[in-house]
C-alpha cells in the first residue's frame, strides 16, 4: 500500500485496442457502470494498422487505478493497457481558443502567442484562433494569460501520452503490465503482513 | 463447401459439441430455424418464454460443464433474454446465445421488432458480435464458444441479421482463435505461491473458502487432497455448495448472511484464510471492514479483476484452480490443527443450524425430507428467497455440483427454467426444483414445455402465500408492515399443474410430506407438490447488512432453548 492510497489523484491510463465498431462503446460503457471517473479520454489510430490508442486520465486513488486497468484487460477488444505510474512519459494535450482580438489588442495578443510557442492558425475581424500544445498546466496558463482579451471557445483534445525512450529506475513500458500485455499477478492493492484490515467503503444492500 | 449462414450455424453447433438448444422462433430467426430438421443431431427444445431458454441453457451449462444454448428472435425476444443472460455472467456459466436481428439494411431504422441487442446486452455479458456478413459467422462462432467456456466462463452473444442467415458462403470452421487481447492465465506466479506456502506453514487458524471456481475448473479431488493434507476447515460459498461434500467431516457450511453461524465465526476467529475461486460478495463478506479482522488472505481466481476488488488479499494469485492446487499440494505440510478444529467443532455444538420439530408443516421439513428420500443424491435448483438459503442450508448434497441457484443476480424465477435445463442435460439425474410461490409464477409458463419435451423434473413449491425474504425484512425492519408481500389470490396450484398435463399434489400436514416425495419421485414425469406450509417461518441465523459477525441474529428459539 502506498502512502498516496486514499486520496484522489489522476492518473494516466494508455490502452492499445482494435479499431472495430462498438469498441469505444464497450469502454465506455465498462467506465459507466463502474462508477469510475475519467478526466479525459483520447482515441485515435495506432502505429499498426487495425489497432487504435486510447489515453484515459483516470480520477481516484490507487485501489480505483488498479481496477480501471484490470476491468479494462477483460474486455476482449483490449489488446494492452499500461498504467503510467511512476513512468518516465510525455504527457501532451493539444487546445484551440478563440479570443477576441481587435486593432488595438492584437499584437498583445501575439506577443502571449509567441512566448507560449503558439500559433495563430485563424485570424477574424473581431477574434483569434490560437492552437497551442503541451502539458495542461501550460494550457491553463495560456487561457488565464488570454482570458483579460474575452476568451470566446475553448477545445481541448484531452490528454496523449508516450513513454520516454531512456528511462530513470522504472520499467519502459508502463507499470504492472509487460511489454506483451498479458495478464500479470499485478494487484498493489493488499493486505500487508501483519496490517489490520482497513475500512472499506461499504456495499449498498439489497 | 457453400452453406448459408443458417446451415453455418448448425454446423457450427455440432462442432463445438453441442447437441441441444432451448429457444423459441419468431420473425427475424426463422431461417435459422428452419435449417434445423436438416441437422438431426441437434435436438432444439421449445420452450414459452425466452427467459426461459437463457436459464435452462444456464442449468443445462451448470451441470454438464458444456456451452449451454439458447436461440432467441430479434427484439422482444432478444431483450428478454437479458436476465438470463446477466444472471449467467454474474455465476460464470458458459452459455452462447444466437439471435436474430432485423435484416441489414433495416438496422438504425427502428424497423419492427429491432432493438440494439448488442447494445442492450454489453454490459451484462462477456461478449457479443453482430454479424454483419455470412462469411464472418465460422470465426465468430470459433470465437463466441471459446471466450464462453476459457478463462472465467461467461455468456457470449451473436446477434444475425435475418438476411445473412440466407446469404451463402463458403464453410471453412477455424481450428484456432486469434485473440491477443485475452490470454487466460493457467498457472499461478510461483513466487506468490511460494509466499502462500509460507503464510500456511504459520497458520494457527486456518479456514479454506471454496467457491464456484472449484466447479468450474473440476478441481473437487484437488480441492479435497488439499483439505485433508492440511487439516483445513471448509467452508463453501453458496455457489460452491457443490465443490465439496456436505458430508465430509471438514466441511463447516454456507458463510455469509445466511450462513451457518459456526462458519461465519470461524471466520472470524480465523488468522489465515485461503479462498479459492469466489469472490467475497457483499453477501459472504456482510461489512468487509469486520470481516475476518485477524485473518491474512490468500486469495486465488482466474479473473485478476476479482483480487482486490472488494477485499485486500496478503497474497493475490491468479491462476486456474485446479493449476494453482497442483502447485501448492507439495509446498503444503501435513498439520495436525486438532485443537482448531476442536474450537470449531465446539462453535458447532454451541451455534448449531436450528429449526423447530414440531407438528406444524415448516418449509424445513419439506428440505429435510427431500434430502433423506434421495438420499441427497439430487439436483437441486432453487429459486431465490428463503427457500434457497433452506435449501442451501440443509439439503446434505452427497454428490458434487448438484446445486443450481441464482447466486450473484439473484433472479427469482430461475428455479423451474433451470431445473429443466439440468435434466435435459443429465436425464439419469432425479432433479428437484425448490421453488417459492413467488419465483414459481414468474416461469411456470416453463411447464408446458416440461410436459411437451417429457421432462421429469420434479416441483416442490414451499407455498408461504408471499414474498417471504422481503416479508421477513419487513418483520425486521419495518415493524411487520407488509407492504405488497402478501399472495391473496394465489391459484389452485394442484389444478394448475394438471391444467398443463402434469401430475399435483397436496401437502398440508407434516405427515403427508414423506409420502408426496415418494409419490413424486415414484411418477415417470413432472410433478409439482404444493407444500402449504407455516407461513410466518423467517431464515436464521441472519447477519443484518452493513453489519459483521458480532449483529449476527440467530433463531430466538435457540436462544430461548439456551437459555434454559
Amino acid at each position: 500500500m502506498t502512502q498516496n492510497n486514499g486520496k484522489m489523484q489522476q492518473h494516466t491510463v494508455v490502452a492499445l485496442v482494435y479499431d472495430r465498431p462498438g469498441v469505444l462503446n464497450r469502454v465506455v460503457s465498462m467506465v459507466r457502470r463502474r462508477a469510475f471517473n475519467i478526466g479525459s479520454l483520447a482515441v485515435g489510430h495506432s502505429e499498426t494498422p487495425g489497432l487504435s490508442r486510447m489515453t484515459f486520465v483516470v480520477e481516484g486513488d490507487d485501489k480505483v487505478l488498479e481496477q480501471v486497468t484490470k476491468q479494462l484487460r477483460k474486455l476482449v477488444d483490449v489488446v494492452r493497457v499500461s498504467d503510467l505510474k511512476g513512468v518516465n512519459a510525455v504527457y501532451r494535450e493539444l487546445s484551440l481558443v478563440r479570443v477576441s482580438a481587435n486593432a488595438t489588442t492584437r499584437s498583445e495578443i501575439i506577443q502571449i502567442v509567441d512566448i507560449f510557442r503558439a500559433n495563430i492558425v485563424d485570424v477574424g475581424h473581431d477574434s483569434l484562433i490560437i492552437e497551442v500544445t503541451g502539458d495542461e498546466e501550460k494550457l491553463e496558463s495560456l487561457v488565464t494569460l488570454l482570458s483579460p482579451f474575452g476568451v470566446l471557445e475553448i477545445m481541448r483534445s484531452g490528454r496523449l501520452a508516450m513513454v520516454r525512450g531512456i528511462q530513470g529506475d522504472s520499467g519502459a513500458n508502463g507499470n504492472s503490465s509487460d511489454a506483451e500485455g498479458t495478464l500479470t499477478d499485478d494487484t498493489q492493492w493488499v493486505r500487508e503482513d501483519g496490517d489490520e484490515a482497513k475500512a472499506t467503503p461499504l456495499l449498498p444492500p439489497g | 463447401m457453400k452453406l448459408n449462414g443458417g446451415q453455418m450455424i448448425c454446423q457450427a453447433l455440432l462442432n463445438e459439441g453441442v447437441d441441444t438448444i432451448f429457444g423459441i422462433p419468431g420473425g427475424a430467426i426463422m431461417p435459422l430455424y428452419q435449417m434445423l430438421p436438416q441437422f438431426p443431431g441437434l435436438r432444439h427444445i421449445l420452450v414459452r418464454h425466452e427467459q426461459g431458454a437463457a436459464m435452462a441453457a444456464d442449468g443445462y451449462g451448470r451441470v454438464t460443464g458444456k456451452v449451454g444454448v439458447c436461440f432467441a428472435t430479434s427484439g422482444p425476444g432478444a431483450t428478454n433474454l437479458v436476465t438470463g443472460l446477466a444472471g449467467a455472467m454474474m455465476d460464470s456459466v458458459p452459455m452462447v446465445a444466437i439471435t436474430g436481428q432485423v435484416a441489414r439494411e433495416f438496422i438504425g431504422t427502428d424497423a419492427f421488432q429491432e432493438a440494439d441487442v448488442t447494445g442492450v446486452t454489453l454490459p451484462v455479458i462477456k461478449h457479443n458480435f453482430l454479424v454483419t456478413s455470412a462469411e464472418e459467422l465460422p470465426q465468430v462462432l470459433k470465437e463466441a464458444f471459446y471466450l464462453a467456456r476459457t478463462g472465467r466462463p461467461g455468456p457470449v452473444l451473436v446477434d444475425v441479421p435475418k438476411d445473412v442467415f440466407v446469404e451463402e458462403a463458403e464453410f471453412d470452421y477455424p481450428e484456432t482463435v486469434d485473440l491477443p487481447g485475452y490470454p487466460p492465465k493457467q498457472e499461478g506466479d510461483s513466487e506468490a505461491i511460494k509466499r502462500a506456502a509460507d503464510l500456511i506453514a504459520k497458520a494457527k487458524r486456518p479456514v479454506l473458502v471454496a467457491g464456484h471456481g472449484i466447479i468450474i475448473a473440476d478441481a473437487y479431488k484437488e480441492l479435497q487432497e488439499f483439505a485433508e493434507k492440511g487439516q483445513f476447515p471448509v467452508t463453501t460459498t453458496l455457489l460452491g455448495i457443490g465443490s465439496f461434500k456436505s458430508d465430509h467431516v471438514l466441511n463447516i457450511g454456507l458463510p455469509g448472511m445466511h450462513g451457518s453461524a459456526y462458519a461465519n465465526h470461524a471466520i472470524n476467529d480465523s488468522d489465515l484464510l485461503i479462498a479459492l475461486g469466489m469472490r467475497f460478495d457483499d453477501r459472504v463478506t456482510s461489512k468487509v471492514s469486520l470481516f475476518a479482522p485477524n485473518a491474512k488472505i490468500i486469495h486465488v481466481d482466474i479473473d485478476p479483476a476479482e483480487l482486490g476488488k472488494n477485499v485486500r488479499p496478503t497474497v493475490p494469485i491468479v491462476g486456474d484452480v485446479k493449476h494453482v492446487l497442483n502447485q501448492l499440494m507439495p509446498l503444503v505440510e501435513k498439520a495436525d490443527r486438532r485443537e482448531w478444529l476442536s474450537h470449531i467443532d465446539e462453535l458447532r455444538r454451541k451455534h448449531p443450524l436450528f429449526f423447530e420439530d414440531d407438528d406444524i408443516l415448516r418449509p424445513q421439513d419439506v428440505i429435510q425430507q427431500i434430502s433423506d428420500s434421495t438420499d441427497g443424491k439430487a439436483i437441486i435448483a432453487t429459486g431465490v428467497g428463503q427457500h434457497q438459503m433452506w435449501a442451501a442450508q440443509l439439503y446434505k448434497f452427497k454428490e458434487l455440483n448438484s446445486f443450481i441457484t441464482s447466486g450473484g443476480l439473484g433472479a427469482m424465477g430461475f428455479e423451474t427454467p433451470s431445473a429443466m435445463g439440468a435434466q435435459v442435460g443429465l436425464p439419469d439425474r432425479t432433479v428437484w426444483t425448490i421453488a417459492g410461490d413467488g419465483g414459481f409464477q414468474m416461469t411456470l409458463m416453463e411447464l408446458a414445455t416440461m410436459v411437451e419435451s417429457q421432462i421429469p423434473v420434479k416441483i416442490a413449491l414451499i407455498n408461504n402465500n408471499s414474498l417471504g425474504m422481503v416479508r421477513q425484512w419487513q418483520d425486521i425492519f419495518y415493524d411487520h408492515d407488509y407492504v405488497a408481500t402478501l399472495y391473496t389470490a394465489n391459484p389452485d396450484f394442484v389444478k394448475l399443474a394438471e391444467a398443463y398435463g402434469m401430475r399435483g399434489i397436496r401437502v398440508t400436514r407434516k405427515d403427508e410430506v414423506g409420502p408426496a416425495v415418494e409419490q413424486a419421485m415414484e411418477w415417470n414425469g413432472p410433478v409439482l407438490v404444493d407444500f402449504r406450509v407455516e407461513e410466518t417461518e423467517n431464515i436464521y441465523p441472519f447477519i443484518p447488512p452493513g453489519t459483521g459477525v458480532g449483529q449476527m441474529v440467530e433463531d430466538p428459539r435457540l436462544v430461548q432453548k439456551r437459555v434454559k
